[in-house]
């Protein structure tokens, strides 16, 4: 097949000088690194965390970080280090899959869109202007209501909505270098389409992608707290950084540990996804790149 | 004492990866009335030995290390800044290579025009307008008073670089900066702009301080010529003088590039028809419902082994044709057949197999070149789409592409923005051959580049039309280059053709005024 031949080649050039560059930037391998380890923690949770989820302490009721409970407990005595753990596999679940969804489609319909032009373009936008038009959460609210609740159906119904912002902006993209000459030879090449989409057209677009793809995932994690908070995502005593960020920001007063160390858990996570991000943003750029 | 003198005038800039001494020891003066052109390819130090004067080299990283640069008693060179935006724009013009970049899209030209009258001069709107339209009047826009309201994107290049010429004029400078002013016009317009100049000159006393790559261009406005390289001044003379006994070897290039003569070979005997074009035309509708002639009914024959020259000015729908010809727009009407196969009325998927035998160099090897794909990715693509290589051998085909169009070996990791504009071109046209082709289209190949660069890459087609048993349509708007290069020549004009032939008989014997026309305002050094 000479796809998989064109495959294999292009792994020796962009991506795997990307992977270089990448390697060579020391904020980002830290950002990734500590991604890596926050997933790790995340997998690794039923069996590293301290105590059972479900576990009150009504008796101990809200303390600060002890011996016991490293990082306190909350107003029902539950060990906050269990539910920022707990917590933190929902919020990295939502926050990864469900953008991994919104890019996956909105890159190829965005792609397809910009790329096709005319007739088919108008009426792939139109169709995402009219889901941008519906409100977000009487769409969600529907889907829960007739899907019922449930965690998968939570991550699409996300990425469902996230995806429409992506698709204007590679639309866009792909647009200004459909003009560009070297897709017009590509063309003469005689390249197929899809080629020319795959190895001419995307890589292209992956700059603005990148980025608003760092940008998109805290957004869905903080969505989700806000779907939950509406009953309409995680419910106790389940927990996500989301959940446990809105419930420390209400007692913040008395119980600081509450919110800082739910806050700090997403900081970091964001910090290292901006890190990684403008990364890769670089090392995709052989502009950029300097030896 | 001389208007302005510059001496032993250095900037360098200091960079992260050391020092470019970009401008090195340069000394000219210049008077009232006279020309002084600076010649040079593109990193000579020729722009920025002009802008120094000007106060508008980026420092840092630049930075005027030695010299002096006398303008009317003062030095700009130590002149503070409200001192020099002064005598900048109001003593001094500048007028630049590409005009539609330096007008603001937004304003209509009228208002641009009176901007510095009513800035510099503090005129009130009623006069600043009087004299803007004097002015536009000046430069030969017809109809000054119906164009005063119009925007910078409904007029036409050479039009544009008019009304740079007026925004220029319009504080009555006396030294006028130009910096390519003509490298992107036609030479029909090309030759208007350089009367127009040496018209206002006369008339103003005005001095011109004229940079160009080309000598050819140079050849009849410049009373003076300096060749810099690498920052330095190599050889300076009257043009007369400087054409009849180069002394530097690198005038001696200048001079060879532009003096390119033609091709002493008759034409190939006409035996096979490759590509046959009949009636062919493309038309597109504009949103505004109007519709754009850009091919009108043109026919045309290449045979095999043959270079065809497509000769015409912007807008004479001659890359039209050629993307008609490669079915990369679609024609309105009209049939291309290649070795008989009539392509028009293929599909895109059928013509998939056959686009392989028909291959597009184009214009800006900047724009024609993936940015994120490496040299070794830009060649291996079309190698292994096609199948002429399998993932065992295709790095030794594509180092002896490389080979073949004279790319160092070790340049294959590289991405295209670490390579200058000739070396660009180069892989743009390894690209192109690398498929086998039989036909070659050539959509001004050199026109973006320096006229030395130009010279090899002219070479280099040639050497790989003979090799390889190419045969080349050669679209240019550059006369020389057509006479150097092509065995027969297409004249189009307003997407007609106008007239055709062998090239030398063409030269020699022009039949349409428009084929004349053209000839006649190609710069040269005769």
């Amino acid at each position: 097949m000479n796809h998989a031949a064109l495959e294999t080649e292009r792994g020796v050039s962009l991506w795997r000088d990307a992977w270089l560059r990448l390697r060579r930037n020391r904020l980002a391998v830290a950002g990734g690194v500590t991604l890596m380890l926050l997933c790790t923690l995340a997998l690794l949770t039923p069996w590293i965390a301290p105590y059972d989820y479900r576990a009150q302490d009504l008796a101990l009721g809200a303390s600060p970080p002890s011996a016991a409970h490293w990082l306190g407990t909350d107003t029902l005595g539950r060990d906050l280090l269990t539910h920022v753990l707990w917590g933190g596999r929902i919020s990295l679940a939502v926050g990864f899959v469900a953008t991994g969804v919104a890019l996956l489609i909105g890159v190829l319909y965005g792609t397809i869109a910009g790329y096709a032009g005319g007739r088919v373009d108008a009426v792939m936008m139109r169709l995402v202007d009219i889901l941008y038009a519906l409100p977000f959460m009487i769409f969600i609210i529907l889907l829960m209501v007739i899907f019922g609740r449930n965690l998968i159906l939570l991550f699409l119904a996300i990425g469902a909505v996230e995806w429409l912002t992506m698709a204007r902006i590679v639309r866009g993209q792909v647009q200004a270098l459909k003009q560009q000459e070297f897709i017009e030879a590509a063309v003469s090449l005689g390249l197929s389409r899809w080629t020319i989409i795959r190895r001419h057209l995307i890589p292209n677009t992956l700059g603005p992608v990148i980025v608003y793809t760092t940008l998109t995932i805290p957004s869905v994690m903080l969505l989700e707290a806000f779907l939950s908070f509406l009953g309409l995502g995680i419910q106790p005593p389940a927990s996500s950084w989301g959940l446990l960020i809105s419930y420390g920001a209400e007692t913040m007063e008395e119980y600081p540990w509450l919110l800082i160390f739910p806050g700090a858990a997403l900081s970091i996570t964001l910090f290292s996804l901006n890190f990684l991000g403008d990364g890769l943003r670089d090392a995709l750029d052989p502009r950029i790149a300097k030896d | 004492m001389a208007l302005l003198e510059v001496e032993d005038l250095s900037v360098w800039f200091h960079t992260r990866n050391g020092v470019t001494r970009a401008v090195e020891g340069v000394s000219f003066t210049l008077d009232a009335g006279e020309t002084l052109a600076i010649v040079g390819e593109s990193g000579s130090g020729k722009s920025v030995c002009c802008y120094s004067l000007l106060g508008l080299v980026p420092m840092p990283p630049g930075r005027v290390e030695s010299g002096s640069a006398y303008f009317a008693g003062r030095d700009l060179l130590r002149l503070p800044p409200p001192a020099l935006r002064a005598v900048r724009g109001n003593e001094i013009a500048t007028i630049f290579q590409d005009p539609m970049t330096c007008l603001n899209p937004f304003l209509t030209l009228g208002e641009q025009l009176m901007e510095p009258l009513r800035y510099h001069r503090k005129a009130n709107r009623k006069t600043a307008r009087r004299r803007a339209l004097e002015l536009l009047d000046e430069v030969g826009i017809v109809d000054a008073e119906r164009r005063f309201d119009a925007y910078p994107h409904e007029f036409s290049g050479g039009m544009r670089q008019r009304v740079m010429i007026a925004m220029a004029l319009i504080a009555e400078p006396r030294l006028l900066i130009a910096d390519e002013p003509t490298t992107a016009l036609d030479v029909t317009i090309q030759a208007q702009i350089l009367r127009l100049i040496a018209e206002l000159q006369a008339r103003r006393n005005l001095a011109v301080l004229f940079v160009s790559h080309d000598l050819a261009v140079v050849a009849d406005i410049a009373d003076q010529i300096l060749v810099m390289q690498d920052g330095r001044v190599v050889e300076r003379g009257a043009p007369a003088d400087l054409f009849r006994d180069p002394q530097h070897p690198y005038t001696r290039k200048l001079l060879a590039a532009s003096r390119r003569g033609h091709k002493d070979a008759p034409p190939p005997p006409q035996r096979e028809a490759l590509i046959e074009v009949e009636g062919l035309r493309t038309w597109f509708s504009e949103p505004g419902g109007r519709t754009v002639k850009a091919v009108e009914d043109v026919s045309l024959t290449l045979y095999r082994h043959e270079i065809l020259g497509v000769v015409g000015e912007s807008g004479s729908g001659k890359s039209t044709l050629g993307r008609s010809i490669l079915q990369l727009v679609r024609p309105t009407a009209g049939t291309v057949r290649l070795r008989g196969t009539e392509l028009t009325r293929l599909g895109e998927r059928q013509l998939r197999p056959l686009r392989r035998h028909l291959q597009m160099i184009f214009q800006d090897p900047y724009a024609s070149l993936n940015p994120r794909m490496s040299v070794f990715d830009a060649l291996a693509e079309p190698l292994l789409y096609h199948r002429l290589a399998n993932r065992g051998d295709v790095t030794t085909a594509v180092l002896a592409l490389m080979d073949d169009v004279g790319l160092p070996r070790s340049a294959i990791r590289k991405y295209p923005h670490e390579f200058s504009g000739g070396q660009r071109q180069r892989i743009a046209i390894g690209r192109a051959i690398a498929t086998r082709p039989e036909v070659v289209i050539a959509d001004e190949p050199v026109s973006a580049l320096d006229v030395t660069i130009q010279a090899q890459i002219l070479d280099l087609i040639l050497a790989l039309v003979a090799r390889h048993d190419l045969s080349l349509i050669f679209i240019s708007h550059d006369l020389a280059v057509v006479r150097y290069l092509c065995d027969r020549v297409l004249v189009l004009h307003r997407g007609k053709l106008v007239e055709s032939g062998v090239t030398e008989t063409l030269w020699q014997a022009p039949k349409e005024n428009y084929t004349r026309e053209l000839l006649a305002a190609a710069p040269s050094l005769d």
